[in-house]
């Protein structure tokens, strides 16, 4: 039951998306959002729909995948949305009875700042759902290799993240052989309030940390007798390259911050 | 010391941090290339201990441990000691660190800072002498204990070590799957001549080894080849470990009066020996 997860939400399909290098994407992925930032006006935002639109059919993702990544959002969308409908102070004023009073700015500013936030969570997780978790440690890691000068621990994060996906499957394993044990000694983990449910969990977790740690313990072992030592002097087996493709993304990004900053100076709605 | 000496243990002890009596005790060892020696004892006997000795994992409380002439008391040689000396574990899980089979065998290469051209071929070879090379690009939680047991070896292999240690490696697989592996071993130490520690509780992997250690209270109790260890049958019994069932046999049948020689472990042996003996008994008559 739960062999079957995929991890992160990455939607493995081959695109020219996909196969850019992950460190590109990294970097272009906040340069979308510094662009998400610099929309001031309708052109801008409609350019920015445009954009993620056709990156997200470009990466062959379905757009309701990106849609679904917003679904968790929706209330935070909706207090962003009213909360500065009625709050921003305004002279236009559109409706205004008892004490509710809506300005057209507030209608403005109400509407950009929750499309701000969409965008902003589309286009991250157009990061996630094209990018394998573990090309995306490889990118952190090298983007971060500069940061290694004032003691971060970039290689040491990137061995976490890659040793924590490894081990996501086997301890959901575990997870599932030791709830089936206590079930079949009486535990029941699905009635009962919520309360009482949580405590159900008590038998399941003591015994998963302990393995987890013995697990830890094995592990470090078996790294150490492999002459692990850290990042240093290491070379890898996967080498991330600059293609071409990775160029005419770059150059994309160039023109389409270019375009928008155009847009919020030259088209005056 | 002579050349091909790969493993050398003089008057070694160790005792951990936390223990007050010592895990092993005045343990001497000196295994050649090439040799498959298997180290058996029973729960607690120091021998998994005396493997973590063996690779550096641990140093020496007293006396010493050389590798391939490596002494690992010295901390610049640990890496050095850690290539030659490949070490398989227990758990086949706790184990594999990448997420991807051929980026685990790699991982020893990258430690070592092999250079990454040098790598695939390396890489693609281990994995084919152990027999996994259709498993290169599958996630090590989709095979079988036994499969990531090879890819375990395959690791290890990559790094063209002189010496495998085996630490248990067996224990938690099927029947199947601990064939697959004890073949897998036996298979490297005949053809490539790696030198191979079988550390093990199990009296049958033992029976087909060039030599068997017993290891009991901390202490090698016996050293010899399997027939002259397996042969005493009481000592063994003394030290908790199974004995071969035809060489307890033979001890049952020399204990009821019958002549029957030392040193016999299969079957077909033991029907000759009857057979001889029976003869000899009814020509006396």
């Amino acid at each position: 039951m739960l062999t079957n997860i995929t991890m992160g939400q990455y939607y493995p399909v081959d695109s020219r998306v996909h196969r850019l290098d992950p460190r590109i994407k990294l970097i272009l992925t906040i340069a979308f959002i510094v662009c998400v930032f610099l929309a001031s006006n309708f052109a801008g935002y409609i350019l920015l729909s445009a954009f993620l639109f056709a990156v997200c059919r470009l990466s062959n993702v379905p757009f309701k995948m990106l849609l679904r990544g917003l679904k968790p959002l929706r209330i935070i969308l909706i207090l962003t949305f009213l909360l500065n409908l009625f709050f921003t102070p305004g002279d236009d004023v559109w409706v205004s009875f008892w004490i509710i009073r809506i300005t057209r700015e507030a209608f403005l500013q109400a509407l950009f700042y929750s499309l701000r936030l969409m965008f902003l969570v589309a286009g991250t997780s157009l990061l996630t759902l094209t990018t394998s978790p573990i090309s995306l440690a490889d990118g952190l890691e090298i983007l971060m290799g500069p940061l290694k000068k004032i003691r971060f621990p970039a290689h040491e994060l990137a061995m976490m993240m890659t040793i924590a996906l490894r081990f996501i499957p086997t301890l959901l394993d575990e997870t599932d052989k030791i709830m089936k044990a206590q079930m079949a000694r009486g535990a029941d983990f699905e009635s009962g309030n919520l309360l009482s449910r949580a405590k159900a969990m008590v038998p399941l977790l003591v015994p998963l940390f302990i393995s987890a740690f013995r697990r830890a313990g094995d592990l470090a072992m078996a790294m150490e007798s492999r002459c692990y030592h850290g990042g240093e002097g290491r070379t890898r087996l996967r080498v991330l390259k600059i293609t071409k493709n990775d160029m005419i993304a770059c150059v994309i990004m160039a023109a389409f911050i270019a375009m928008l900053i155009l847009a919020g100076r030259f088209i005056p709605f | 010391m002579r050349n091909d000496t790969h493993i050398l243990a003089e008057n070694v002890s160790y005792t951990y941090d936390d223990a007050a009596a010592p895990a092993l005790s005045h343990v001497n060892l000196t295994v050649r290339q090439g040799e498959f020696v298997a180290v058996l004892g029973h729960n607690g006997s120091g021998k998994s201990t005396l493997a973590k000795l063996l690779n550096a994992l641990y140093v020496p409380t007293d006396g010493c441990v050389a590798v391939c002439g490596f002494d690992t008391r010295k901390e610049e040689l640990v890496w050095e000691i850690r290539q030659r000396a490949g070490m398989i574990f227990q758990n086949p899980d706790n184990q594999i660190v990448a997420t991807i089979v051929k980026e685990d065998v790699a991982f020893g290469l990258e430690n070592l800072g092999v250079p990454t051209e040098e790598m695939i071929p390396r890489i693609e070879k281990a994995l084919s002498v152990v027999r996994m090379s259709k498993y290169a690009d599958s996630a090590p939680h989709m095979l079988s204990g036994g499969q990531k047991q090879r890819v375990a070896i395959a690791g290890i292999l990559a790094m063209e070590p002189a010496v495998i240690i085996a630490d248990e490696a067996t224990a938690m697989l099927d029947p199947s799957g601990r064939k697959e592996v004890l073949d897998t071993i036996r298979m490297l130490n005949r053809q490539k001549g790696i030198t191979v520690i079988w550390i093990t509780h199990f009296m049958e992997e033992a029976a087909d080894a060039d030599r068997v250690v017993v290891v009991s209270d901390g202490e090698v109790q016996m050293d010899g080849t399997p027939r002259e260890v397996f042969s005493q049958v009481d000592r063994m019994r003394q030290l908790h470990l199974d004995v071969p069932p035809m060489a307890a046999l033979a001890e049952e049948l020399r204990k009821a009066g019958m002549p029957i020689r030392d040193g016999i472990l299969t079957i077909e042996e033991m029907v000759q020996e009857v057979e001889k003996t029976l003869c000899q008994s009814k020509s006396a008559t």
